[in-house]
């Protein structure tokens, strides 16, 4: 497996044209490994064809361990493990004090939600310190944009493709070395 | 052009004639001579002298009375209370329908002021759907000033605001001193001044968005005007919704008050209007009426209506939390009467208004389909209704509440119009403005 190690990257420097290459290229049937982008290019996504982000289902949820925590914990301090009378509040059951403990509940819901998406799209991501950066082209990270499709049996075909749908540059890259 | 059909028409007369026999029938079995109320009140206690805690209770409150005589006296006293109850419901229950509608009228027109001043891109298409809607603010709001004067005037002890009332007045030392406010002169000037600076916005408003349809190509002079109208509405319209929810709903209990009372009812008017504009704009567009309306339009129409439910949740639970926390008496009287006799309507709206759009709205692909949004539009309806009947009832029938004929036909009834003075307003102007310099943004309004 010579060649799947060997990757092609076109460079435009429209995210308009961009847009119009990657239409192109999926009508070529050529996968795409790779797009780096130096801003969100809106509709990319659904243009590459790539499935939504489940990222606010895990927050929904996240949020409801945050709720739920919040009551347990309330419910065993201020309820079962110590009812004192603070200020004539009725401790007798949950229910009775619950709007003194909703800004509580409110908050540790919004602080779970937020906090674990955060942590879950950073995982998910592969985004931490001391990360070793990605980008293949130094340049993607200001005005250039960089599609990478994995080589095939016809390179100069792919060449040809991508010259013609608007790259500046198209380079073949060995990716073994 | 929208023409209003034959069968709508029909059925919005169909709804005010059930209407006005609900409302008769309501008038006509509420005034009670003292005798029958006795009577009732006998009966009443006879049936509920079964169960055992009636029976601690009424010992608890007989021993204190002493004598015979003092019983007696006491008994009519109740039984003159009952009577007044009993013949405010059917003007309470019309009473709370006016403004029903009318906040929704409301709501609709600060919505499309806060539209216009915002230059918002997405909304010119539904233009029209809410100039139609807020069509029915002038009669509404003289129909809700009409019922709140109309109930002193008419009839005998069945105000709905006891400020009114010379006897109350009379003998309650906290109404005397508010009332250099609380006055029908005051109050009735107020109204107009509401009343007329609303209505000559929305007025206006419509003048210069259908100007501006016929207006030479590159023309934007009634643009503008509208644009520096909404503006300055904006302003009148926040002074007067807040000392209009004073007045027309806050002073059912002159004896209580709260500072965020004018935000709150605000909210309850704002997420309703959204709601109808949304159930309208979908209705006509099932009729494919609004051709450039796509479900980025529903979405965005959806979002707001989760939005501002919200926003009514945090006010409600603003209000109450802050008062039940600190327990001040004189202003905790409010929620504990509420909380007493409206369990199910008071904590039963928090469901409607809050938790089902929460969880109904929530989503972003449910926020496309037009029958889920048509779903939640109705919770949040019946939840605003509910708002508004535990604002008011509470304070005029007391505990002797239900949703029986009289609440019901007067939602038929001024229903019935509010249909057809909107849809009579939809069909005087193309569905679609034409002039708009955003029209073409917002055909093209994608999410």
């Amino acid at each position: 497996m010579e060649g799947s190690s060997k990757v092609i990257h076109a460079i435009y420097t429209d995210d308009d044209v961009l847009m119009a290459a990657v239409k192109k290229v999926r009508a070529e049937r050529y996968h795409i490994e790779e797009i780096y982008t130096p801003f969100p290019v809106h509709g990319l996504d659904k243009v590459m064809g790539l499935a939504p982000t489940r990222l606010a289902i895990t927050s929904f949820l996240y949020g409801l361990v945050g709720l739920v925590v919040s009551i347990v914990m309330i419910n065993y301090m201020m309820i079962e493990d110590w009812p004192q009378n603070i200020g004539g509040k009725p401790s007798f059951s949950y229910l009775e004090n619950m709007p003194a403990f909703v800004p509580i509940m409110f908050e540790l819901t919004v602080f779970f939600a937020a906090h674990l998406m955060v942590i879950t799209f950073y995982l998910r991501s592969r985004l931490w310190p001391f990360k070793e950066a990605e980008n293949p082209d130094i340049r993607t990270t200001d005005d250039h944009f960089l599609i990478e499709i994995s080589a095939g049996t016809n390179v100069d075909e792919q060449f040809d493709i991508l010259r013609n749908t608007g790259a500046v540059e198209v380079t073949l890259i060995d990716k073994a070395h | 052009m929208y023409t209003i059909s034959n069968r709508l028409k029909t059925f919005s007369i169909i709804l005010i004639v059930l209407g006005v026999l609900g409302v008769a029938y309501g008038f006509m079995t509420s005034q009670k001579s003292l005798e029958e109320v006795k009577t009732m009140l006998v009966e009443e206690h006879a049936h509920t002298e079964d169960t055992e805690i009636s029976v601690a209770e009424h010992a608890e409150s007989a021993a204190p009375t002493g004598t015979e005589h003092a019983d007696v006296s006491h008994d009519d006293e109740h039984a003159a209370h009952v009577q007044e109850q009993l013949a405010k419901r059917p003007w309470s229950a019309l009473y709370v329908s006016a403004l029903f509608f009318m906040t929704i009228a409301l709501g609709v027109l600060a919505f499309y002021a806060i539209q216009v001043a915002s230059q918002a891109g997405w909304s010119p298409v539904l233009f029209r759907v809410m100039e139609a809607i807020s069509a029915y603010l002038l009669p509404g709001a003289i129909i809700v000033i009409l019922l709140a004067v109309g109930s002193h005037f008419i009839g005998h002890h069945n105000e709905i605001f006891i400020w009114m009332n010379p006897e109350v007045v009379a003998d309650d030392k906290l109404i005397q001193n508010k009332s250099g406010y609380l006055n029908i002169t005051a109050f009735l000037i107020r109204a107009i001044i509401f009343i007329a600076g609303w209505s000559l916005y929305q007025y206006f408003a419509r003048k210069f968005s259908i100007a501006q349809d016929n207006a030479e190509p590159g023309d934007k002079r009634n643009f503008k005007k509208s644009f520096r109208i909404a503006a300055g509405f904006l302003v009148f319209f926040i002074y007067t919704e807040s000392i209009m929810s004073w007045d027309w709903i806050m002073s059912v209990d002159p004896h209580w008050f709260s500072t965020l009372f004018g935000w709150y009812v605000f909210s309850g008017m704002i997420v309703a209007g959204v709601t109808v504009i949304a159930m309208l704009t979908i209705y006509l567009k099932g009729k494919g009426l609004l051709p450039l309306v796509n479900d980025s339009h529903i979405h965005d129409l959806a979002k707001y209506m989760f939005g501002f439910s919200i926003f009514w949740a945090y006010l409600w639970f603003s209000q109450f939390m802050l008062i039940w926390y600190a327990n001040i008496p004189e202003e905790v009287v409010y929620f504990a009467a509420r909380i007493e006799h409206y369990k199910l309507p008071f904590f039963g709206m928090l469901v409607l208004n809050f938790v089902f759009p929460f969880l109904v709205l929530m989503h972003s692909d449910y926020k496309r389909v037009p029958w889920f949004v048509m779903m939640g539009g109705v919770i949040i309806l019946v939840g605003h209704y509910v708002d508004l009947f535990v604002m008011i009832m509470p304070a005029t029938v007391v505990d002797r509440w239900y949703i029986g004929i009289p609440e019901i036909g007067s939602i038929l009834l001024l229903g019935g119009l509010f249909m057809l003075v909107v849809f009579t307003s939809l069909s005087k102007a193309p569905l679609t403005p034409k002039g708009n310099p955003f029209i073409k943004e917002s055909e093209n309004f994608h999410y």
